[in-house]
């Protein structure tokens, strides 16, 4: 009876506490400073190319990266601790977020030795943001049945078709975009390809679209015939879908899957002082015994990665069960919190609760929704 | 050995021994001493004894949950408690003792009067756990420690939920107080047995959820598996979340304490997590299952009706989560997050 998912314990070592007091006196500091204002409900909404070159300054981005390309070669835990205090503290990540977790991974590992000098070295520095162009008007779940197609061209491809809820895109210099280059045989898999597309080529256009929330992070990505030189292919034509899916575990059990409403839920314990109610108290020390447990499961597949496996079965596990965590915290803090609804509270709780209500359906959506985790968790098991 | 070949050995052993005429019987009322003196020879009840401090948390943990994997029938992790807090005062007993402890009632308390010739201890104490057949009886008594032997303590049968002894003694005995161990407070037995306890769950949750896996591969209506359609799928995959993250809380607090952590606290989230996986993973898998699951035939009851015990055994996640949630209101809002990175 072997369980098919496995969570090998980890223990940080000395060096990432030290690593951790480093980032959080950065912190304080930058936040003393007042460069920006911290934020709660989604990860990564605020955007600040400024801090990005600072962090990179630090060596903070592309950290596990060799230091030939512009990294720092840590470990995947010395980066998690960097992450996860960045995270809590609300500080402004999104320009960097996608390129240091996802795209320069993907390029170590597929990227042409060109592509790696020409890239990873200005990702490091805060300067290069890249934005994943997967989803598209009639492919979400079923990324497989994507349209936007490449065609060989002389010295390169030509692509149309279009993107959608590219994050970040109206802001970012490159995609790396999943592309049909090939028409799908019996193997729906096959024909498909990444390619890194420069986001001010001609043909190109993007436009912004308006969120619940009435942020415009997200966008609508077209394209008409842009042209993208060969050099910019990411690993071979035709072996997208094996690339693509080698990013998932990254994509999917970092602690931004858990700690999208962490500002609120440590709001609501400045709310409930010293000696709350018992209702309140056991609240919140549940949801401390689940974000405990969330960390250290989310920890062992940062060390699994390291270890060279991947552990997409245990991501998915991560991802489903710490969406779910960031969705109730403002379900919970909304019941127990004291001295709400006062005229004129405008105050951090309550700002803090109405951007975890109103971006919470996106945390089950983004990065793979919880149904089609559930089914990769369920193939995981053996079923199906 | 590593946590993972120890858990590999006892999960040997339980798998081999525990079947279900043993079951039976010991639902019947019969103690099986053979898998006890195997599980003795083993040395898995001296498991959290060796070393220092809590040195051996780890190992203990996934001996624990190898034996809840199989439902064994066994005051295995009472034994390993109540040798662990004798510390060398227990070294003297024979390994095939048969150790319980007491009182495991948060709000229980026994009398402790000194006498010329040792020390009066009464009280009344409920559940017992396994106290009928128990050779040893560690009692917790005005901050200090006793060792009983249990002949003649005319306990009153009674049962938890799994049929699992849980008896009632009316306590009135004269013992020799013993010296503590060094490291081995009195104190840390309750959020120990919680501790010990969610490792118990965290096996029996594998276990339900290989039955269930099984169960849905093998079940065929409307022409197919059911474990086919996607709702059961959906159902299963939860299930797996609760048990994966039931064995996380419960191997990371082991460590935790093990590197000299705070107990209550790393205790306190593994029974919170433990005990809310468990009754979300029972009744899927009852669910999954339908009828057949319901009978006494059929073995998921076996881990299911130890969940539902054990959950409530050593403080349940209410308790618990009161007890972490007043810690983290008095340690504040700038403490939060320091606390659980730490
Ligand atoms: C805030 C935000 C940011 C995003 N950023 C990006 C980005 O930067 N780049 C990018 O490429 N994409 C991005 N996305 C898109 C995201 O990846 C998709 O929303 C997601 O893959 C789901 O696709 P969909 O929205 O088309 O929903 P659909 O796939 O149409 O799903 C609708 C519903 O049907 C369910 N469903 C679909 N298939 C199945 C199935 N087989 N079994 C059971 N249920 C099923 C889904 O779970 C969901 O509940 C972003 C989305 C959000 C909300």
């Amino acid at each position: 009876m072997t369980a098919s998912f496995r969570f090998d314990p980890i223990a940080l070592p000395p060096d990432c506490e030290r690593l951790r007091g480093e980032v959080r006196a950065f912190l304080e500091a930058e936040a003393s400073a007042g460069g920006w204002r911290p934020h709660g409900g989604d990860f990564g909404s605020r955007h600040s190319p400024e801090f990005s070159r600072r962090l990179g300054a630090r060596g903070w981005i592309g950290m596990t990266w060799p230091r030939r390309y512009g990294g720092g070669e840590r470990s995947f835990l010395e980066r998690y601790v960097v992450t996860e205090e960045l995270l809590v503290a609300g500080a402004p990540v999104a320009a960097h977020w996608i390129a240091d977790r996802q795209s320069g991974p993907l390029l170590l590992r597929f990227g042409s030795e060109e592509q790696r000098q020409r890239l990873l070295p200005g990702i490091c520095r805060g300067e290069i943001f890249f934005c994943i162009g997967m989803s598209e008007p009639d492919s979400g779940s079923d990324l497989a049945s994507i349209r936007t197609r490449a065609v060989p061209v002389a010295g390169g491809w030509e692509v149309t078709g279009a993107k959608l809820w590219t994050s970040h895109a109206k802001r970012a210099h490159y995609m790396i975009a999943l592309v049909r280059t090939a028409p799908a045989g019996e193997d729906r898999h096959a024909g498909l390809s990444q390619l890194v597309i420069d986001l001010s080529a001609p043909g190109l256009s993007i436009r912004p679209i308006r969120n619940l929330a009435g942020d415009t992070d997200f966008n609508e990505v077209v394209f008409d015939k842009v042209f993208v030189p060969s050099a910019m292919l990411v690993g071979e034509a035709g072996e997208g879908w094996r690339q693509v899916t080698s990013e998932l575990a990254f994509e999917r059990s970092g602690p931004e899957r858990f700690l999208s409403t962490i500002r609120l839920l440590i709001e609501l314990v400045r709310r409930l002082g010293a000696d709350p109610e018992p209702r309140a108290a056991a609240a919140l020390g549940r949801l401390a015994a689940h974000l405990w447990t969330l960390r250290r499961m989310s920890l062992s597949v940062a060390g699994m990665l390291q270890a060279g496996a991947t552990p997409n079965l245990e991501a998915a596990l991560v991802k489903d069960l710490g969406n779910a965590f960031e969705r109730e915290i403002p379900e919970v803090v909304r019941l127990v919190a004291p001295g709400r609804r006062r005229a004129g509270a405008n105050d951090a709780l309550e700002e803090l609760l109405a951007e975890a209500v109103l971006n919470a359906p996106s945390f089950t959506l983004r990065g793979g929704t919880r149904e089609i985790l559930r089914g990769i968790i369920a193939r995981g098991l053996g079923l199906r | 050995m590593t946590d993972r070949l120890v858990d590999a050995a006892a999960d040997r052993l339980f798998a081999g021994q525990v079947t279900p005429p043993l079951h039976a019987a010991a639902e019947a009322g019969t103690f099986p001493e053979a898998l006890w003196r195997a599980v003795a020879e083993a040395g898995f009840a001296e498991a959290l004894a060796a070393g220092a401090g809590l040195a051996g948390l780890p190992e203990a943990v996934a001996i624990l949950r190898a034996a809840g994997r199989r439902a064994a029938p066994l005051p295995l992790a009472e034994a390993m408690l109540a040798r662990w807090s004798l510390g060398a005062a227990g070294t003297d007993l024979p390994p095939q003792a048969v150790l319980t402890l007491a009182p495991v009632e948060i709000d229980e308390r026994v009398a402790a009067e000194r006498l010329a010739n040792g020390w009066r201890l009464r009280g009344a104490l409920s559940f017992v756990p396994w106290a009928r057949a128990a050779t040893h009886l560690v009692l917790v008594a005005a901050g200090g420690l006793f060792l009983l032997p249990a002949a003649g303590l005319a306990p009153r049968h009674d049962r938890n939920l799994a049929g699992e002894p849980r008896d009632h003694l009316a306590l009135d005995a004269v013992a020799e107080r013993l010296s503590l161990a060094a490291g081995r407070d009195p104190a840390l037995l309750y959020p120990l047995g919680a501790l010990c306890r969610a490792a118990q769950m965290a096996g029996a949750l594998e276990g339900a959820l290989a039955l269930a896996t099984q169960y849905a591969n093998d079940r065929v209506q409307f022409g197919r598996p059911i474990g086919k359609l996607q709702a059961i799928q959906q159902q299963l995959a939860q299930m797996a979340e609760a048990a994966a993250a039931a064995g996380v809380a419960v191997d990371a607090a082991a460590a935790h304490i093990a590197a000299g952590g705070d107990a209550a606290f790393a205790a306190a989230i593994a029974k919170i997590r433990a005990g809310e996986a468990a009754g979300k993973a029972a009744e899927i898998a009852h669910q999954v299952h339908g009828a057949i699951g319901f009978t006494h035939e059929h073995p998921l009851h076996r881990l299911t009706r130890r969940l539902w015990s054990w959950r409530d055994e050593f403080g349940n996640e209410g308790f618990w989560a009161l007890a972490l949630g007043r810690r983290m209101a008095a340690q504040g809002a700038e403490a939060f997050w320091p606390a659980m990175t730490a």
